[in-house]
């Protein structure tokens, strides 16, 4: 893999995308064995705004936590794709939400323009798994992360009881690009 | 290091490390980006039969966990800008009474409320000059989720043995920022506890130096009855205005530290050779330091870095080495200039010294570094 | 017999700082004789106090002594009881350290229901800066910040005590020294947050000031102008608003604080 792979998970306040960050990181760091950092940043709303959660992962120690080129980018709303896709490097892989994100920036990146909360809310039945379901996304598209130890990181951290729900969101969305 | 792997936030790891040390007290109020330390400790610290209490301010926090270090419990409290505002003045109590605590400072952006979702580091003068009155102070500045884990062991150990609060100050982005970790096996890291008296009761004198100077403590309820006052006092522990007990009790307080650098003192020196540049970068800046220290060695630049690890006392002679070495120090921090002062002091003009310094609530980036280092190459 | 208070006195540390006729004396003896009557032992007691003339009081009795910052009493306290609750906690405070700068913590305290014991000593007057005004301080009355009278309300401490939750809440004063002194010592039995409220007298800062007469006069006050809450229910409404009232307010049983994080203690064990 790249020395560096900088993931950007971006939405707004309360679509669990921090979580989905932290899951996609313990299924790399704890799981693959391979280094990941997760940070994000937030603002005073505990729900809405625009919200986003990186992971960097690299062979190789990272130093600085904080994405600046990015490989992927996941957008949830128009409003995030706009504020965040600014720093998506040449090249690099656009997921974005096909109800939510309607216009698309413009530039040279793999855009995967994907039923995300439509296939949360019509085929796994909640919207609130959205994250989950980008997750599968994301983990058929990188290479350092396989779908199973996203399965074991999502298992580890959602609630008792929902890990039906989780798993079926996981695969749904692995599907999505696979 | 052996022991258990696991995936945490800065704060958590702080609380884990914080457990580790034997801390069986927390007294908190909520305030970003502090309150994780708190919400993992509620849950923790009952389970060990320790205590843990949100209290109705950050005054009141810093006075319930230098009671509880009173009766013999480590004690912990955290929070971030204004609350470490607020708290100075029962910092100041633990100073001049002797009460071991530890402070978590998760510094944010601004004064005032300003960016609190925001990272800063520009508490780190208030660190040492925030209380009022002459006063010993230490400070830690990890940089990674691990650091974070082992320095509030050390805050803790620190405390413990010189009888003086610790100040461990983080910043919005390790507290929040996720990494892999080892919890290491117990045992495998020293922990410290306090000098207790062994003389009868009725000999002790809470504030006898004559065997050294740090004196015993007796828990409060062990049947050793002492007077704890934040007048200024005599050996017996009892107010005295005196000023020939005065004087060499505020020296004795400074010299705690100054004599016990060797436990104290931590920091990186990393040299290249022929670097005419160097950079001095504590926490999160650190890490932005470090990369840009790579990238300019594939420009063919070297650079020298300090990173210091324990902020006060700060590490004067490595400074003072780079500085006879180098003819740029370049110091980043998120604030618009603090130990960049302390740098400049410490050096004596022995080198030029420039500043990066970034309070947009963005982090200092590497390319921000990189940019300053070719222009003083 | 006399009462003999050397047995809880330090030898050595009077004369104490209280001015000639300041009544914090009569009030500090009546926590003494509450402790030797309640019997509690030296070495398993803590008496905290915050900044002002009432706080040094501590620094004059044997026990576990704490004398901390301004208004911060009861905060310490309840570090020290939640720390190891079988220790008794004592606080003692000024009506200014704790009801003006110490409010918060007083009506945390009490919210809590915390098993601590405060006794403030209420004089109406911050004496050890030299008479400013305190929350006490009646309405129209002369301080030396209030040279035109008191424009301010005074808290009764009582009813702040009983809204905040304390569940146990007296008012004695220092003429009535025995019943003062039994107040004190049910407030130290009682499990849970006791509040009593020592009227005291400042004849240096606030007699004085106020033309109240000699130290005895303000003192003897006492005795014409409060009436017990079982005299006052034969008084009418009128002569009732003429007198302060004092004794046991409430005295009511709840789950106290440390008792109650006992349980967590015993669930997250559990868990």
């Amino acid at each position: 893999m790249a020395q560096r792979y900088e993931v950007r998970l971006s939405g707004s306040g309360g679509q669990g995308l921090v979580l989905g960050g932290v899951i996609l990181a313990e299924a790399v760091a704890l799981f693959e064995g391979i280094n990941a950092v997760q940070t994000q940043s937030y603002g005073p709303e505990a729900r809405g705004g625009a919200s986003k959660s990186e992971v960097i992962i690299s062979d190789e120690s990272i130093d600085y936590p904080k994405a600046t080129k990015i490989d992927l980018l996941l957008s949830l709303t128009q409003e995030a794709c706009d504020k965040y896709s600014v720093d998506l490097k040449e090249g690099g892989i656009l997921i974005a939400d096909k109800r939510m994100v309607t216009k698309l920036p413009e530039g040279n990146y793999k855009v995967y323009h994907l039923p995300i909360i439509d296939t949360a809310k019509e085929k796994a039945g909640k919207v609130f798994v959205a994250n989950i379901v980008a997750l599968g996304a994301i983990a058929g598209l990188l290479d350092s992360v396989s779908i199973e130890n996203v399965e074991k990181a999502v298992l580890q951290r959602v609630p008792k009881g929902t890990e039906n729900l989780n798993r079926r969101a996981l695969a749904l969305g692995y599907e999505l690009v696979t | 290091m052996s022991g258990k792997e696991v995936f945490y936030q800065g704060n958590e790891a702080c609380a884990e490390g914080a457990l580790y040390a034997g801390c069986r007290f927390f007294g908190g109020y909520p305030i970003t980006p502090s309150t994780e330390v708190a919400e993992f400790l509620s849950r923790r610290l009952p389970r060990v039969g320790g205590a843990f209490i949100q209290m109705e301010d950050e005054i009141a926090a810093m006075a319930s966990i230098i009671g509880a270090s009173l009766v013999g419990k480590k004690s912990l409290t955290a929070t971030s800008g204004p609350g470490m505002s607020l708290k100075l003045e029962n910092i100041g109590f633990a100073c001049i009474t002797e009460v071991p605590c530890v402070i978590v400072n998760v510094m944010r952006g601004g004064p005032s409320t300003g960016l609190p979702t925001g990272p800063g580091q520009s508490d780190v003068m208030q660190a040492k000059w925030g209380t009022h009155g002459d006063h010993p102070a230490i400070a830690l500045a990890p940089a990674s989720v691990q650091e974070i884990f082992n320095e509030t062991v050390r805050a803790f150990n620190i405390s413990e043995r010189l009888r003086t609060p610790v100040i461990l100050l983080t910043d919005e982005i390790i507290g929040h920022m996720r990494e892999k970790i080892t919890i290491p096996e117990k045992g495998e890291l020293e922990i410290w506890d306090r000098p207790r008296p062994d003389c009868p009761p009725e000999e002790y004198l809470p504030y006898d130096t004559s065997k050294g100077i740090i004196p015993p403590m007796a828990d409060f309820g062990s049947g050793y009855r002492w007077h704890v006052t934040g007048l200024n006092h005599d050996a017996s522990g009892f107010p005295t205005n005196k000023p020939s007990l005065v004087q060499p009790e505020e020296e004795r307080l400074m010299a705690k530290v100054t004599e016990n650098l060797d436990i104290i003192e931590k920091y990186e020196h990393l040299t290249k050779d022929g670097a005419k540049v160097g950079i001095v970068a504590y926490g999160s800046s650190a890490r932005s330091a470090n990369a840009a220290i790579r990238l300019a060695l594939e420009e063919g630049i070297p650079v020298d870095f300090i990173r210091p690890i324990t902020l006060w006392p700060y590490p004067s002679q490595p400074t003072i080495e780079m500085a006879e070495k180098v003819d740029t120090i370049v110091v980043p921090e998120m604030n618009l200039g603090q130990m960049i002062d302390e740098v400049q002091r410490c050096i004596e003009g022995r080198a030029k010294v420039v500043g990066v310094n970034r309070v947009d609530g963005d982090p200092i980036t590497p390319e921000n570094i990189l940019e300053k280092i070719r222009e003083v190459a | 017999m006399a009462f003999d208070y050397d047995k809880y006195m330090r030898p050595g540390k009077l004369p104490h700082i209280w001015c000639p006729g300041c009544a914090h004396g009569i009030v500090m003896k009546s926590i003494i004789r509450a402790i030797d009557r309640v019997g509690l032992d030296k070495d398993r007691t803590v008496i905290v106090s915050g900044i002002g003339c009432a706080s040094r009081m501590p620094g004059y009795v044997d026990f576990n002594t704490l004398h901390t910052t301004h208004g911060r009493s009861l905060a310490f306290a309840t570090g020290v009881k939640l720390a190891d609750p079988s220790l008794n906690v004592i606080c003692v405070a000024g009506d200014g350290d704790a009801l003006a700068i110490g409010g918060n913590h007083f009506i945390h305290a009490c919210r809590r229901n915390i098993d601590i014991t405060m006794v403030v000593f209420n004089n109406n007057i911050y004496g050890m800066t030299g008479g400013q005004f305190s929350p006490t301080t009646p309405h129209g009355k002369l301080a030396s910040t209030t040279p035109y009278g008191n424009p301010d309300y005074a808290f009764d401490v009582v009813e702040l005590s009983m809204g905040a939750g304390a569940t146990y809440v007296s008012r004695g004063t220092v003429y009535h020294a025995v019943p003062l002194e039994r107040q004190i010592a049910d407030g130290i039995t009682h499990k849970g947050m006791s509040v009593i409220d020592a009227l005291c007298t400042c004849p240096t800062t606030y007699g004085r000031r106020n033309k109240l007469g000699s130290a005895t006069d303000m003192i003897l006050w006492f005795k014409d102008n409060t009436v017990g809450i079982k005299a006052a229910e034969r008084l009418s409404p009128e002569e009732r608003a003429e007198k302060i009232l004092t004794g046991v307010f409430r005295q009511d049983i709840k789950p106290e604080y440390c008792e109650e994080y006992q349980k967590i203690i015993d669930m997250a064990k559990g868990a």
